[in-house]
This record gives C-alpha cells, structure tokens and sequence, in this order.
C-alpha cells in the first residue's frame, strides 16, 4: 500500500483500488494550493498502473465534493495585475489544470467520482473527467460561471457534450441553473445514485466490480469509448480567456467575493 | 391533489428535520433563512431535501428571491 497524506487531499492504493480524498475547507475551492497537490496526484496515477485498476475519487467535507475554482484567490490575484498579465495568469493555471484533468480523464484505470452535496463548477469539471460519477440523492451539479460573466474553463462544456450532447450542456449553463442526483440519472450523467451518506461505499463496491476485469481489455474499452475533445478543450482555453479580459468579469468576482452571505451561490 | 396548506405544512415538517428544530417553531409566514438561520448553501440543501420529498424538480431561479415558507410551497404546488 502507498499513500499520501498532504494539506489539500490525500490518496492512498490499497487491494487494487486507489482513493483521492478532498479535503481543502471551506468546500474543496481549487486554486493553487489544490492545484500543485492535483498536479503530484496526476503523476502518482501515471505510476499507479499495475498496483491499481480503478481509482475514486471523493470529498471528506460534509458539505460537498467542491465548490468548484477559488474565485476568492483569482479575484486578489487578479487585483495585483493589468488586464493583460491577468489572462496570461488565468491561461497558465487553466493549462495546468487541464494537463490534471486530462491525465484523470485518460488514465487507463476505471475512474468513478463519489460526489455528494455540492459539486460546482470547476468540482462538476473534475467529477466530469472521471468515468463513472456516483451521486449521494442530495448531491447538487451546477455551472455557474455565466453569472460571472465566464464560461467553465476546467474543460466541462467539451467532456459534458461528449458524454451527453448538446442540449443537456445548454440546459445546465445557459440557465445557470443545479440539478439534483435524480435529475443528473434521468439524463445519464450520473449511473448510479446512493443514499445520503452512501456515495462513497457504492463507489467502493463498483470499484471492487470493475477490478475483476481484464486490465488491458478495459482501458482499450475506455479508449475506444472515451475519446478526448483535444481541439474543443484547446477552444475553451482560448474563450475564456477571451471572456476573462473584460472588466464585466472583475466586477462579477468583486460581488462574489464582498457578498456578505457565507456562500453566494444562488443567483 | 394536495392542497397549499398540506404542502405548507410537509415543508414545515421537513425544514424542521433537516435543520433540527422543534417544529412548533417554525410558521408558514416566516422568513426562513431568518427563522432557521441558515446561507444560500443550506437553502440548496433544503430545496434538494424538497424536491426529493416532493418528487418535482425546482430550479433555483425559480425559488430565488423567496424567503417564506407560503411561497415556496405555491413554487412547489405549481410543479405538482
């Protein structure tokens, strides 16, 4: 067994399966610190072939999987710099970011996200990278980010519209709008739902199924099924870029951030 | 086909259970994120508890803007 205690998130490898833990408070926001510790993890999975064949991936906080990306550092971040150094800011964390979620989303072993309460934004992107979400019946999926005046930038839009097509995408963001784990099933973009507090042990169990298969005849599967949406994620790099250089945004993370409810997330 | 009071009324019962306060506390007039103390996050936690009791889907733009008990279950009844 190898494992990793760190200050963002921890995993470990045991009996074949290795578990990804969250547990960055308030709600697992991924700024900088959780990206340096996601970038360690990805190269942990590149070495994880042979001593795992699935991977989980999981929040300990009691009120969700992640609120998605640190809009309170990206707004103080942004305050320090011009226009143009903030998106050549934003390009190099999107970058890094999605190098994470592409090894997650391309990783020969059989990925499941054990999602419960929130899961927003950048954290629904994460989710979405995996290949299998299992969803505590309270969880919550939501893009918010047109009501910053962005579009999700953690490659949400293209894996979304790969495994689900067009609408649902349009549904979810051009609405704003979050759907529960009921509705998230009767789209398909969850295949399992659990009980409150039972995400994770039904992912475990799926875990312990999907083990049992042929490793190389499973991640040839997942290739063939998986395909990854390389042009469209490179575009929505470049598009939210685009978006990010307008003041609109800035003024949208300031009241984001100076609202004095504890989590502005409805509209 | 419930009335507005009945769903009032299982809402009531329901907000009182997730956030653990005597029943007899709550009323349907009441401002809920007062009364029960509670942030937009637990609001989501209460909309999700309601839309899965009810067995109807409530999108939030619908149920922004609503603070009271009353209205929200006329939200809720219209999705019955």
């Amino acid at each position: 067994m190898s494992s990793h205690h760190g200050k963002t998130m921890s995993w470990q490898v045991k009996d074949g399966v290795m578990e990804l833990a969250l547990h960055h408070a308030p709600l697992n926001e991924i700024g900088t610190a959780m990206l340096e510790e996601l970038e360690s993890f990805a190269q942990q999975l590149e070495g994880a072939q042979g001593k795992a064949s699935a991977l989980i991936i999981y929040s300990q906080l009691p009120k969700g999987f992640s609120a998605g990306a640190d809009l309170r550092e990206l707004y103080a971040g942004a305050l320090l710099r011009t226009a143009v150094e903030r998106v050549a800011g934003v390009r190099v964390f999107l970058e890094r970011i999605h190098r994470v979620l592409n090894a997650i989303d391309a990783s020969p072993l059989t990925t499941i996200a054990a999602v419960h309460g929130v899961t927003f934004g950048g954290g629904f992107e994460l989710a979405l990278a995996c290949d299998l979400i299992v969803a505590d019946k309270m969880a919550r999926f939501c893009f918010p980010e047109l009501r910053l005046g962005l579009i999700p930038g953690f490659g949400g839009i293209p894996r979304l519209k790969r495994d689900l097509g067009n609408g649902v995408v349009r549904d979810l963001l051009l609405t704003g709008r979050s759907i529960n784990a009921s509705k998230a099933l009767a789209c398909g973009l969850v295949s399992q739902v659990a009980g409150e507090g039972e995400a994770l042990n039904v992912a475990r169990s799926t875990a312990m199924q999907v083990i049992k298969f042929d490793r190389m005849a499973s991640a040839a599967a997942k290739r063939f099924l998986k395909p990854m949406p390389r042009e469209e994620l490179r575009r929505e790099i470049e598009l939210f870029c685009e978006l990010f250089m307008r003041p609109a945004v800035m003024e949208g993370l300031r009241r984001f951030v100076e609202s004095t409810d504890a989590h502005p997330y409805l509209p | 086909m419930k009335t507005l009071e009945q769903t009032t009324e299982e809402i009531l019962g329901l907000a009182a259970q997730h956030f653990k306060v005597p029943r007899e506390q709550l009323a349907a007039g009441d401002d809920f994120y007062k009364t029960l103390k509670i942030d937009s996050l637990q609001a989501l936690e209460l909309l999700t508890r309601l839309e899965n009791h009810f067995g109807v889907e409530l999108p939030d733009f619908e149920v922004a803007g609503v603070t009271d008990f009353r209205t929200l279950a006329g939200r809720i009844q219209a999705r019955l």
